[in-house]
């Protein structure tokens, strides 16, 4: 028995030194000749300063910005620190209050948009951090932040069509929009 | 459905297969009693290994020491998981200074990273340390998919011997289960993943100034701590304004990559998969659900190349998507059509060109409805329990489906090693449940299946049957039980029933509303986890040991064909039938009530 126990202890200290030490540290090597940007959280950088990540999405409820999609995280949505979603039950009442505000907020942010809201503008995604929207969900608020900056509907489109990102291959995923990316485009200057 | 469904569905099957054939027979090579190419090439590599740790490579264990070395090996690892949870807060690699993990807390997690079942009821990115993920989820990782792996290769052995004692070295089956097969596998899949866009780092959580400055409202407080009244007796509130976010680093591919394919399921960060920095891409996507399938779908050709007819194999492989593809198709069309309750108001569920549509509560927008469900039913027929969406959300209907894979006994693909130990159980109860009708004594790939086989195999099936029963009853009439509840009426109920199913049968996926970091859910899914993995092991392997003593019986005119349609069907209905009778009252309390009266 003690000898089982010995080399049981062993083994788990070889194998730790292995998987737990060997293998990360060979990643993280390779990792960093090989795609820098990428691990190190494809940090999106203005004048040296950090104002995001291309994956991680930001909050935005000004009517001159696209919106994102709903986040549950606590204590404020788009919470890095703490990624969540809301886990409510598709029966549940709680959901159906969510989603009327948000309907509600589009409508009062934009009061003569008649079109139907794409389901993943008042639904939380499952991150709270889901940093795209799908092309409809931009569509549905072309004309609302083309007014708020004064700027021409077919300029904003473009703007959009250029942060559309299709299927991978045409196949796999879907398509969609990241809004980080989107909105930074805007606020650039030469607009 | 749209026909973009359909072809995603497909072409990941297809993908599926096409990558399992190789490995299937790759492992075939590792685990092989005659050296080969194979195990000659890093052969120095294990012979370094196994003199350091003073064991002979030589020794041929029997069912009964090849069983005490595995327990003894697992019981170390789970307490030194146990232990560096503990003490995380003096130990380095701390940069987000978190403290140490509650002891039942930490008890819970030990049990379900050492058994692959990788339950969570904590949040990654708020609990644990770097180290405590390098060193101690990260390694179970590893050793409880190997585990599962050898204890698999033991259990063929035992069909493949004849008039033997020995089943094997667990030793050298854990050891090269790691390295030639966990290792590469994660080595590659880690780095295909850094470059979709998954972290891979040891800095501290960066902090990113936000484009549009937020805020939140918060309850303003008196000295004592109670919540100031305004004139109208209302709470008082204030706004605090936000204009960073945290953005979580740490060293994540390498996790995820063994993960998905050891079939644990643990995620580096709270959302697991649906996390961006977990999985980024549709392409990270892709690569991530076909890691959860592989190696179950590979053992399965291992396995027929093993017994020394290939067709075993397939017959396994065909039973498991037999019953895998018809509930993946009922996930997708019931999650595609969206709810009710949205489409009342007047919220566009429709799928086009534009968008996915469909129930995207809880989904994210780049994996849309069919990632999702593919990666639903994929996580939960084996016994993954990765997330990419929250079942939770799903539409009634949709959130059954993974419900009730699980409940299946995770033997529908299952967990690496663990999914077909358990449907070679049931395989043994197809073949004397067709003895009975013919009225002969059954045999498996020439072994005759007698009392005590039949005994071992019966108690596999209902361990985890007894489980999920007893627990969920428990735990619905315990007051602690319902306390953490997300969601009222049936709902909640499903989240009691998923949550025990997930523990008594090693998946570790979440209806995740149910907030289960609390005294009471840690030790009563810890107690499940614990009994679903290790007594059902010594069964299988006392099983393997009294097989494995037996002499070969050729077959004759009355032998039942085991690689035949037939036998398919037969094995597919034993699953089904054990699987229905078990659950369907309790699935009628829970999904089955929610679906009829969301309407």
């Amino acid at each position: 028995m003690f000898k089982l126990l010995r080399a049981s202890l062993l083994m788990l200290l070889v194998m730790t030194v292995i998987t737990g030490v060997l293998y990360p540290l060979a990643v993280t090597g390779v990792a960093h000749v090989a795609f820098p940007h990428q691990a190190d959280g494809s940090l999106i950088l203005r004048d040296g300063h950090v104002v995001g990540s291309r994956l991680i999405g930001q909050p935005f409820d000004d009517p001159r910005y696209f919106w994102g999609r709903p986040s549950a995280t606590s204590p404020q949505p788009y919470n890095g620190a703490a990624s969540a979603g809301s886990n409510l039950g598709p029966t549940n009442p709680a959901l159906a209050d969510a989603v009327r505000q948000r309907i509600a907020a589009l409508h009062a942010a934009d009061p003569g948009n008649t079109q139907p809201v794409p389901v993943d503008l008042v639904t939380a995604s499952a991150s709270g951090l889901d940093p795209e929207i799908s092309p409809a969900a931009a569509q549905y608020q072309l004309a609302r932040v083309a007014r708020a900056r004064h700027l021409d509907v077919a300029r904003v489109r473009q703007l959009v069509a250029a942060h559309t990102q299709g299927r991978w291959l045409g196949l796999f995923g879907e398509p969609r929009v990241n809004v980080l990316a989107l909105n930074l485009a805007l606020d650039a200057p030469s607009h | 459905m749209t026909a973009n469904d359909y072809l995603q569905m497909g072409l990941f099957l297809g993908l599926l297969l096409l990558l399992a054939i190789p490995l299937g027979s790759y492992m075939a090579r590792v685990f092989a009693d005659t050296p080969n190419r194979v195990t000659r090439f890093g052969g120095g590599i294990e012979r370094a290994i196994y003199r350091l740790c003073g064991i002979r490579a030589d020794e041929d264990m029997g069912w009964k020491r090849y069983t005490l070395a595995m327990l003894v090996f697992n019981l170390v690892g789970l307490l030194v998981v146990y232990a560096l949870q503990r003490c995380q807060a003096w130990l380095p690699l701390n940069p987000a200074h978190l403290p140490a993990v509650s002891a039942d807390s930490s008890m819970n997690t030990a049990i379900s990273f050492a058994t692959n079942t990788n339950w969570q009821g904590y949040g990654g990115e708020s609990t644990m340390s770097y180290l405590t993920q390098m060193l101690g989820l990260a390694v179970q990782n590893f050793l409880s998919a190997a585990t599962g792996i050898a204890v698999l290769v033991a259990v063929i052995r035992g069909f493949v011997r004849r008039s033997a004692q020995g089943l094997g070295n667990f030793w050298v089956d854990l050891t090269r289960s790691t390295l030639y097969v966990l290792l590469p596998l994660s080595l590659l899949l880690a780095l295909a993943l850094v470059s979709q866009g998954v972290v891979q780092n040891f800095h501290p959580y960066a902090e990113a100034t936000l484009v549009q400055p937020s805020h939140i409202t918060e309850t303003v407080k008196d000295a004592a701590g109670h919540p100031m009244k305004d004139a109208q007796g209302h709470d008082q509130t204030r706004d605090v304004p936000v204009t960073t976010q945290t953005l979580p680093m740490g060293p994540a591919a390498s996790q995820i990559a063994i993960k998905q394919l050891g079939t644990n399921g643990g995620g580096f960060f709270n959302v697991n998969s649906a996390h961006p920095y977990e999985n980024p891409t549709p392409l990270s996507n892709l690569l991530e659900v076909l890691s959860i399938l592989l190696i179950p779908a590979a053992l399965c050709l291992t396995f027929g190349r093993m017994v020394g007819d290939r067709r075993q194999g397939w017959a396994l492989l065909a039973t498991m998507l037999a019953i895998f593809v018809p509930l993946l198709i009922a996930c997708t069309a019931a999650e595609q059509a969206g709810t009710p309750m949205l489409a009342h108001l007047g919220v566009d569920q429709h799928a086009s060109a534009l968008q996915a549509g469909g129930n995207m509560e809880g989904k994210e927008t780049r994996f849309g409805i069919v990632d999702s469900t593919v990666w639903a039913t994929a996580t939960t027929a084996a016994s993954n329990g990765s997330v990419n969406a929250m079942h939770d959300s799903f539409t009634p209907l949709g959130g059954l489906v993974p419900m009730w894979l699980i409940q299946l006994g995770e033997v529908i693909f299952g967990g690496v090693g663990s999914g077909l130990y358990g449907l070679l159980a049931f395989a043994v109860v197809a073949v004397f449940i067709a003895g009975l009708m013919v009225g002969r004594t059954p045999e498996y790939l020439g072994k005759k299946i007698e009392a005590h086989e039949m005994k071992m195999a019966s108690i596999a099936v209902l361990i985890p049957c007894a489980l999920v029963v007893i627990g969920t009853a428990i735990a619905v009439m315990a007051p602690a039980g319902v306390a953490g509840l997300a969601n009222p009426g049936a709902h909640g109920f499903s989240e009691i029933l998923y949550a025990v199913s997930s523990a008594s049968n090693n998946n570790g996926s979440a209806f995740a509303g149910l907030s289960a970091n609390t005294p009471f859910w840690n030790v009563l899914l810890g107690i499940c986890m614990f009994l679903a993995r290790y007594p059902l092991i010594v069964a299988m392997l006392a099983m393997a040991g009294s097989l494995a003593a037996k002499r070969h019986v050729p077959p004759s005119a009355g032998t039942l064909p085991t690689h035949t349609p037939l036998f398919v069907a037969l094995l597919a209905c034993v699953v089904i039938v054990v699987g229905a009778l078990t659950f369907l009252p309790a699935l009628a309390l829970g999904p089955i009530v929610e679906s009829l009266s969301g309407h």
